[in-house]
């Protein structure tokens, strides 16, 4: 290849695509979390918490939709992760290279590409219809959690993928069963790992929105809920009901409820970093 | 002791066989109500008709309107995300600083945690005022803001993936490049690109699913008006956008309204699930092996 002046030139010019292409990304996400703080954090108040959803704009809350949210997070959790870490477990540690280890890693990488609201229509007949839950909270968390358990598998086994041979060996050596030695020291020493996809995978879970709405998630909710079978809304939910409207308050309560949405996604990515720094810090073997 | 291992090995089984349950779950029930839905509407009207209107009067129920919208859409999508974030790939891997790539990708990542529904006010709320400084013919709701919007969003996707891809490429091949007296713009893009090619089909083809599939964003922004047409100015409608659209009404169950969404689910599934298993075999048949 001759090197002369143009293909410097060309250098230099990708260079500078380059830098421009990745800082425009970060303006636009700059300019997209400005608008919004600009827009609503005069809206943010203690009243705007507590309120409950109301006709009049100014009024209005969203109790009842981070009350949703909560519930939402903590059953999709409960469900998701024994399931998940489990079946990741499975796959990593007992699974022969077999063809149905094939089947099941292939089945799992296509359900990760399965859109969101796919699962909001199995949530709708499986959970919804044929198991009598209506639309409750348990309908929701249940579809939620099978649209993240791919996301929990693949990052449960990369987690314990990272475990060197020899600390398994060594505990086969001791006289230590296969559960015994998952249990006392291949867990243990992936538990960083584990945790940080899962939280990632959670924090997917609390902003998802087109799943909810099929399976019957209301946009109107008069009282926060109390239990599992309570209809509920989310804050998505709640944003995506506001937005739609053409009054320019409800625009205001939308992004004020977005900072809030964008808090706990936030709040919940960074403990997922700071855990798999940590992680990665503390164990080296 | 035996009997212990052999039943916690049986529940892990089962915690992995869930995911085969799903899959089996989600094309059962879209085949009973698309076939439900396809005893009372002919497969060939479905499929050529141009008028989709199942919740008016005058009921017409052709899928190409909402495939239009879809393409439309997921078309301006890629091209945006597809050139921005190989760019930046190439960029990171083969240009940046080693401490600037660690500041700048946990930034970038920043763009895909933020949820789809504040996406959906940014194209409405930002993207499409200031898009009518330049177009003023546009419409309130239209196919370019979303569609540029849900580019944006997918960016961090593809350059994520490009950029795995790359990196994978051995360090020799480069420093091969390089000892021939190439630029690194001549050894990123002779030597770099081609090595890492099926890992970037791979990216592009997610991708392409990907905005398929998304839902909230043209929810919001796009408006919700069915229209077999390739102008991004106008209020379109895609498959997705619509079943969000009946899924808010009060639609009663086992009607033929409500068995539209799963017809329409259907067709959204085939296009994912094919450009989901192009990708899964592109990924193990081409991966490059380096010793």
């Amino acid at each position: 290849m001759s090197n002369n002046r143009s293909s410097r030139y060309k250098d230099k010019i990708f260079q500078g695509m380059g830098i421009t292409a990745t800082f425009s990304c970060i303006l636009i996400l700059a300019i997209f979390l400005g608008f919004i703080i600009y827009q609503g954090i005069e809206r943010l108040s203690w009243d705007f918490m507590v309120s409950l959803p109301s006709r009049f704009a100014d009024q209005s809350g969203i109790y009842t939709a981070w009350i949703g949210t909560l519930w939402v997070l903590v059953l999709t959790t409960v469900i998701s992760f024994p399931i998940g870490v489990g079946a990741g477990i499975y796959l990593e540690e007992y699974g022969k290279k077999n063809k149905l280890s094939t089947f099941l890693e292939i089945n799992i990488a296509n359900l990760a590409g399965v859109p969101s609201i796919i699962y909001g229509l199995l949530g709708l007949e499986v959970f919804v219809r044929l198991a009598k839950m209506g639309n409750s909270i348990l309908a929701g968390s249940l579809t939620l959690s099978l649209l993240i358990l791919p996301i929990i598998i693949v990052s449960t086994r990369e987690a314990l993928r990272a475990v060197p041979k020899t600390i398994k060996d060594a505990s086969f050596a001791m006289g230590a069963s296969k559960w015994q030695t998952i249990w006392k020291q291949v867990l243990p020493a992936s538990f960083g790992g584990i945790l940080t996809g899962v939280i990632l995978a959670i924090s997917r879970a609390v902003g998802e929105t087109a799943p909810l709405i099929v399976v019957g998630a209301l946009a109107y909710v008069p009282f926060a809920p109390t239990g599992p079978f309570d209809e509920f809304t989310v804050l998505p939910i709640q944003i995506f009901n506001w937005v739609s409207r053409p009054q320019h308050e409800f625009v205001i309560n939308a992004a004020a409820a977005i900072i809030v949405l964008l808090s706990i996604t936030f709040v919940m990515n960074g403990i997922a970093v700071y855990l798999r720094n940590r992680w990665q810090k503390k164990v080296s073997w | 002791m035996k009997l212990k291992e052999k039943i916690i090995e049986k529940l892990l089984a089962a915690c992995a066989l869930l995911t085969i349950l799903t899959t089996i779950g989600i094309i059962l029930i879209l085949l009973v109500e698309a076939i439900g839905f396809f005893q009372e509407v002919s497969i060939v009207d479905f499929l050529t008709d141009t008028q989709w209107t199942p919740l008016f009067s005058q009921k017409s129920y052709g899928i190409l309107p909402l495939l239009s919208g879809t393409f439309l859409t997921t078309f301006i999508a890629i091209a945006v995300a597809l050139p921005v974030g190989l760019t930046i790939a190439i960029y990171l891997n083969e240009y940046a600083p080693k401490r600037f790539k660690m500041v700048l990708k946990p930034l970038l990542e920043v763009l895909a945690v933020v949820p789809t529904v504040v996406y959906g006010f940014f194209a409405l709320m930002i993207v499409t005022p200031f898009l009518k400084n330049f177009i003023p013919e546009l419409s309130g709701f239209n196919a370019l803001s979303p569609g540029i919007v849900m580019g944006i969003m997918i960016i961090p996707f593809v350059s994520s993936l490009s950029e795995d891809a790359l990196s994978s490429v051995p360090n020799s091949l480069r420093q091969a490049s390089f000892g021939m007296g190439s630029t690194k713009f001549q050894t990123a893009f002779r030597v770099m690109v081609p090595a890492a090619s099926s890992g970037i089909i791979v990216s592009a083809i997610l991708a392409i699913s990907r905005a398929i599939g998304e839902t909230m964003i043209v929810a919001i922004a796009a408006g919700h008006q069915p229209r077999l047409t390739l102008d991004p100015t106008i209020p379109i409608e895609t498959i997705t956008a619509y079943i969000v659209q009946v899924s808010m009404g009060d639609v009663p169950y086992g009607t033929l309204a409500y068995k539209t969404i799963f017809a329409a689910g259907i067709t959204l599934f085939v296009f994912t699930f094919i450009l989901n298993n192009i990708s899964y075999w592109i990924r193990t048949k081409y991966q490059e092996k380096y010793e």
